[in-house]
């Protein structure tokens, strides 16, 4: 058994002055109840890092009026894609929002678009929905549905703009395998607050990435509880936030039950003067939860001068039979040692740092298992660097 | 024919401390096919030598010249400078997290040459440079000196050297810290260069060992910064039987 030293990360998440620290993860409010979470100041231990001022309008109690583009690609056998009024969506959510925007995204979205797959349905090909914001206030409530021993990628990917709040709820019944790729690829107005919430059955498989290149604010809140043993979830992110964007992304890894395995990896870029980006990882691993293994990482590359990254892990045990449990948090500045030896080789300044920045995400990339996408984010992940290039020389 | 000329290098780093003088003066001359041994202490400016000559930010140089074929080498950048044909093979490798060897290569070819190898050759002369260094071909597949030991670090610095082909290269205590087995392996890829190639060294060295497998034509004592002495390889045999103790006493 491996246990780290937490006593540091749980310590530097109680530090910050005004803010009431929560007594343990489990025990924050949920409720479909939007008057349950007074409206975020910012002091809130949940909402202290965030960009709450520009997330103002996703906590106001009141219908929106736009909505994003849906298209799907075509689904096979076995896959729904399907409205669901409002009371139903609430019951076939796993859990009640554990905040105020998300509270508020469903109540507001008149219903959930479910999609469903099937008992024993395996889906070798990606599905897609592409959401594509025209601007304007929008609530949204999505149901992801895997019943036993069912197997499917789904891919979401976000274009366009728009003042978007959500709830995703994702259902593993028992042995079910779940590979689900989020991108964040807005225009660079939009601002878009999410709360992603998955519940494990027995033996289920969830693997989660997420990639938050576009947007102003993107705040994600991604949570995994394990309602079954023998269930494992692998959690990655990759983030490049440039001057003027703030990436939130937290997480929190539920173990309540015994032998699951949980795995989280995100790896973030910042580069301009006021480049943001938050992490915070939650593991509670319960009283119940004998021989859990779990492992969390965060690090983020500091390439100019002014970006800041918080990094905050927090591991809480209440139980010593467990099988590992460990984090790790690094935040660095580019490496000029780096840019020597591969500057020494002839390498030009403009290449090198390419290769560096696609060096630090490649293991990650290599993780998402759907390699469309993973061609397409080394592209983008080339134009960011270019976008650093000019950001530098305008220094 | 090439020629790096150091002419009376004086050069600076910033320390907790302040300014610190580290080069004092240095004279030094190069030619292409000629190896010259610079031994000294350690402590006394090798590496800062090396690193200046390179072009490593740290290091600033407050008086003196370099120049390769009569190109002021201190107003090149450090990629221009390596495409210029100088090369140094570091002390201390650097780690280069998720880049693969093979795309390291290849891309400081292109870089070095302005295009792109032939695939088909190219492949192949990565192949047999690799297998002449006992380099196992799945180091093409991994990060750049990543998880690699001294002795591979090392290889793969002798390895770049001989594929991108400098006209100088400066070789930084490249034998420290490998066992005999790695000593002979590498030294006989700087000897393939230098016959391959006519290279001209710089054999920066705290050891003597080196020397029984690459023959140098000139020896120079390297102390506090400058040259102390220098002569032929019985230099080198002195060094062996004496140790330093002669030059760091007038220091
Ligand atoms: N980047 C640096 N910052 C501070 N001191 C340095 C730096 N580089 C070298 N020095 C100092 O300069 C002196 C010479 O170092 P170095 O060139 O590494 O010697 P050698 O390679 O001969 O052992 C040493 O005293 C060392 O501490
Ligand atoms: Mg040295």
């Amino acid at each position: 058994m491996t246990v780290t030293d937490h006593t540091q990360a749980t310590a530097d998440a109680a530090h910050s002055h005004g803010v009431i620290p929560d007594k343990s993860r489990a025990d924050r409010v949920v409720s479909f109840d939007v008057d349950a979470f007074p409206v975020p100041t910012g002091r809130e231990e949940n909402w202290r890092f965030s960009a709450v001022r520009d997330l103002r309008s996703l906590f106001a109690d009141e219908a929106a009026d736009g909505h994003l583009e849906w298209t799907t690609s075509d689904l096979p056998e076995g896959v729904t894609l399907t409205q669901v009024p409002a009371d139903e969506a609430r019951e076939r959510t796993v859990r009640e929002p554990g905040d105020r925007a998300s509270a508020v995204a469903v109540k507001h979205a008149g219903g959930a678009m479910a999609l469903t797959i099937a008992a024993n349905t395996v889906v070798d090909e990606p599905i897609t929905i592409d959401l594509h914001g025209t601007g304007g206030d929008v609530r949204g409530h999505l149901l992801v549905e895997l019943g036993q021993s069912a197997e499917a990628t789904v891919v979401v990917n976000r274009t366009g703009t728009a003042r978007y709040s959500e709830l995703v709820s994702i259902d593993l019944k028992d042995n079910a395998g779940l590979n689900l790729v989020l991108l964040q690829q807005w225009d660079e107005d939009a601002v878009h607050a999410g709360e992603v919430l998955a519940r494990l059955g027995r033996d289920s498989r969830l693997r989660g990435t997420v990639v938050t290149l576009g947007g102003k604010v993107v705040r994600l809140n991604t949570s995994a509880a394990f309602a079954g043993e023998g269930a494992s979830v692998d959690l990655f992110g990759l983030y490049f936030a440039d001057s003027g964007q703030h990436q939130e992304h937290q997480l929190f890894v539920d173990h309540a039950v015994p032998k699951c395995t949980s795995r989280v990896t995100y790896k973030g870029a910042l580069a301009g003067k006021t480049a943001r980006s938050v992490w915070i990882g939650d593991v509670l691993i319960r009283a119940a939860a004998e021989g859990t293994d779990t492992y969390e990482l965060n690090r983020n590359l500091v390439l100019t001068d002014g970006a800041r990254a918080d990094s905050v892990p927090n591991l809480e045990i209440e139980t010593g039979e467990i099988e590992g449990a460990g984090h790790a948090s690094a935040t660095g500045r580019f490496d000029e040692e780096q840019m020597f030896y591969l500057r020494s080789r002839g390498i030009s300044e403009e290449q090198a740092r390419k290769l560096v920045v696609r060096g630090f995400f490649a293991d990650l990339i290599h993780e998402i298992g759907v390699p469309a996408v993973e061609e397409s984010l080394m592209r983008q992940i080339d134009l960011e660097i270019a976008h650093v290039e000019e950001e530098l020389e305008h220094e | 024919m090439s020629t790096l000329e150091i002419r009376n290098l004086h050069v600076t780093v910033e320390t907790p401390e302040g300014t610190k003088e580290i080069l004092k003066g240095v004279d030094l001359t190069i030619n292409s096919g000629e190896t010259h041994a610079i031994m000294g202490p350690n402590g006394s400016g090798k590496s800062t030598l090396a690193y200046s000559v390179a072009g490593h930010p740290k290091y600033e140089i407050t008086e003196g010249s370099v120049t390769l074929d009569g190109e002021d080498v201190l107003e090149m950048s450090v990629d221009e400078r390596a495409k210029a044909g100088l090369f140094l093979a570091m002390q201390y490798p650097v780690e280069v997290p998720g880049v693969s060897v093979s795309n390291f290569l290849r891309t400081a070819k292109t870089a070095i040459d302005g295009e792109a190898p032939k695939l088909r050759t190219w492949v192949k002369d990565v192949k047999g440079a690799m297998e002449n260094l006992r380099m196992d071909p799945s180091f093409g597949e991994r990060g750049v000196n990543e998880g690699f030991s001294g002795g591979e670090k090392k290889r793969h610095e002798i390895l770049q050297m001989e594929l991108l082909q400098p006209k100088i290269a400066v070789l930084d205590e490249t034998d420290s810290g490998l066992d005999v087995d790695a000593l002979r392996i590498v030294s006989e890829g700087v000897n393939r260069a230098k016959e391959n190639t006519g290279l001209g060294i710089m054999l920066i060295t705290h050891y003597t060992r080196i020397l029984r497998y690459i023959k140098p034509d000139h020896v120079h004592v390297f102390v506090n910064g400058r040259v102390a002495e220098q002569g032929g390889p019985e230099l080198a045999e002195r060094l062996e039987a004496e140790g330093y103790d002669r030059y760091l006493a007038n220091a």
